[in-house]
């Protein structure tokens, strides 16, 4: 939290350092990426889209690079965030009462941590769809598989290439429907961009949408840092 | 071979449509009798010599085959197979020359995403346009037959083009040239059947009752023929494919994915524009931020 509020100017809630956010956006621009380079492989109608990388050959060189440094990313944002991404019993609260929360009558919904269901929804799918999508890569790339049969002697059979190519394109598709709500609740939720770019949220939106990691948060500042004790902040 | 574009009509172009063909061309055959070929390998030879190929000093494991499989400079391979006819305990040496099948409907076409980089001419040849190849490999996974192979050097898939640069002038397939037996015939592919049927009524008479024509069904039919003198089991001649079909993951993959693939994604980017035309921003209020003051103190 920083210390710099004034009159007029929200409170700031520090919600993410600084090695949080560039290994955020490396992780997202790969994502960008590599769903240009492989949409344009995906559908001949979109194959325009390998301009931006200079044509389908290099395409076919660059995604499944760009796809190496994706995954180590989303493995960094895996270690940073699961422990807060753990369910929980608000996380059954949050779901049955998902029409409040598609209305955005946060007045119905329990106090939420750091995360709501919905957030630990997109990354959980992304936990199950990017070894997916890796593992299939390595299927389709002819230097990842040569790579395989190097280190660990196998060798996939033109079967098996197959299924990589059909569960790449569908855990792709899986993908871009998560990363589409995950860009979009970032948008229609209002305030929230800045957690990513400043790495901080003001204290009314921590409040709205995040209150009770909002009053442990406090209760960590007030305790000097350290954890916050278990207690159900009255309202 | 893209100099033959201008030579032949296309009725198939990867990743892409193309107009209907101004005038009918008789389809083109290949016909392999392999009751008639002695597995000496000059078909081999010439498909390197005509189409300029080098292959690799091998090393030699105590088989014919010679490289041991398809690779990007070897277009066509001799395989041979020993077997005991359970039937007639004869020995039977089964000498299959492999390459590209030409398919009437072809796997590698279907699956490859770059425009123009394998094409179907309207007699029938189904060629690799290497200008346009991206080297992705997704022809091998296309194919049936386990044909196309991927240059490390250039990164561009390779296999037999059946002469297209010859045939566009007139000429027949450098390896039916060379083949001192004429095992290997090539014609307009009404010729080649009507020769397969001389020479499987032949083959019945002397006792290879299962004798028959291979132009898999499942593929459309091949511009690549064989005659087998055991056509009930194509998989004895090294592994040819019994029912050669475009496999159905390719299919899947190439056909219903790519369409509700798309919907779906389009339909996800729809709901969000919905859903905000419907509700809204979800903003921070004054009493959010000022719930926010009182419980931090202010300070924070």
């Amino acid at each position: 939290m920083s210390h710099d509020a004034h009159d007029g100017a929200p409170v700031r809630v520090r919600r993410y350092s600084g090695s949080a956010r560039i290994n955020h956006w490396i992780t997202g621009l790969s994502f960008v990426a590599l769903t240009l380079s492989g949409l344009s492989l995906f559908h001949p109608t979109l194959y325009p889209l390998s301009a931006l990388f200079g044509g389908g050959g290099n395409v076919r060189w660059m995604h499944p690079w760009i796809g190496v440094v994706f995954a180590v990313g989303f493995l960094g944002l895996f270690l940073r965030f699961f422990v807060a991404n753990l369910p929980e019993r608000t996380d059954w609260q949050w779901l049955a009462r998902i029409k409040h929360v598609l209305a955005g009558r946060e007045e119905y919904l329990p106090e939420i941590g750091k995360y709501n269901a919905g957030q630990k929804f997109v990354f959980w799918s992304m936990v199950v769809l990017v070894p997916l999508m890796f593992v299939s890569g390595l299927g389709l790339w002819e230097t990842g598989l040569v790579w395989v049969e190097q280190t660990f002697g196998y060798k996939a059979t033109i079967d098996q290439r197959r299924l990589a190519a059909v569960v790449h394109a569908l855990a792709a598709i899986l993908m871009i429907v998560i990363w589409i709500v995950h860009v979009y609740a970032a948008i229609w939720v209002r305030g929230t961009l800045s957690a990513m770019t400043r790495g901080s949220v003001t204290g009314g939106w921590a409040w709205r949408h995040h209150r009770k990691w909002l009053r442990q948060e406090v209760g960590a500042a007030d305790s000097g840092g350290k954890p916050p004790p278990k207690q159900q902040a009255a309202e | 071979m893209s100099q033959l574009q201008t030579a032949f009509e296309l009725t198939k172009r990867s990743a892409g449509s193309v107009p209907a063909p101004a005038k009918a061309v008789a389809e083109v055959a290949k016909l392999i009798d392999i009751s008639r070929c002695i597995g000496c390998k000059a078909c081999q030879v010439a498909c390197m010599e005509w189409n300029d190929l080098k292959e690799e000093v091998g090393v030699n494991t105590g088989v014919y085959e010679n490289p041991h499989d398809l690779t990007p400079a070897t277009w066509t391979l001799m395989r041979y197979t020993e077997r005991i006819n359970p039937e007639t305990k004869d020995f039977e040496w089964l000498i299959r020359k492999d390459g590209c099948m030409h398919c009437q409907d072809p796997g590698c076409l279907k699956a490859c995403p770059s425009p123009g980089a394998i094409v179907q001419y309207t007699n029938g040849i189904v060629d690799f346009i290497s200008a346009n190849c991206i080297g992705c490999g997704y022809c091998v996974k296309g194919c049936p037959f386990n044909i196309p192979r991927i240059s490390t050097a250039d990164n561009k898939a390779y296999k037999c083009t059946l002469c297209s640069d010859r045939v566009a002038v007139g000429q027949g397939p450098a390896c039916a040239k060379a083949c001192p037996t004429k095992a290997i015939s090539f014609g307009t592919k009404a010729d080649m059947k009507k020769l397969a049927g001389d020479r499987i009524k032949d083959l019945k008479s002397r006792g290879y009752g299962k004798a028959g024509l291979y132009d898999p069904p499942g593929v459309k039919g091949t511009h690549v023929m064989y005659v087998l003198h055991h056509n009930d089991k194509p998989s004895i001649y090294a592994g040819l494919p019994d029912n050669p079909t475009i496999s159905p993951l390719v299919e899947l993959w190439k056909g219903a994915s790519k369409y509700a693939g798309l919907a779906v994604i389009g339909l996800s980017v729809a709901a969000g524009v919905i859903h905000h035309l419907l509700t809204g921003a979800n903003r921070v209020s004054k009493e959010d931020e000022e719930n926010a003051e009182r419980l931090t103190g202010g300070k924070k």
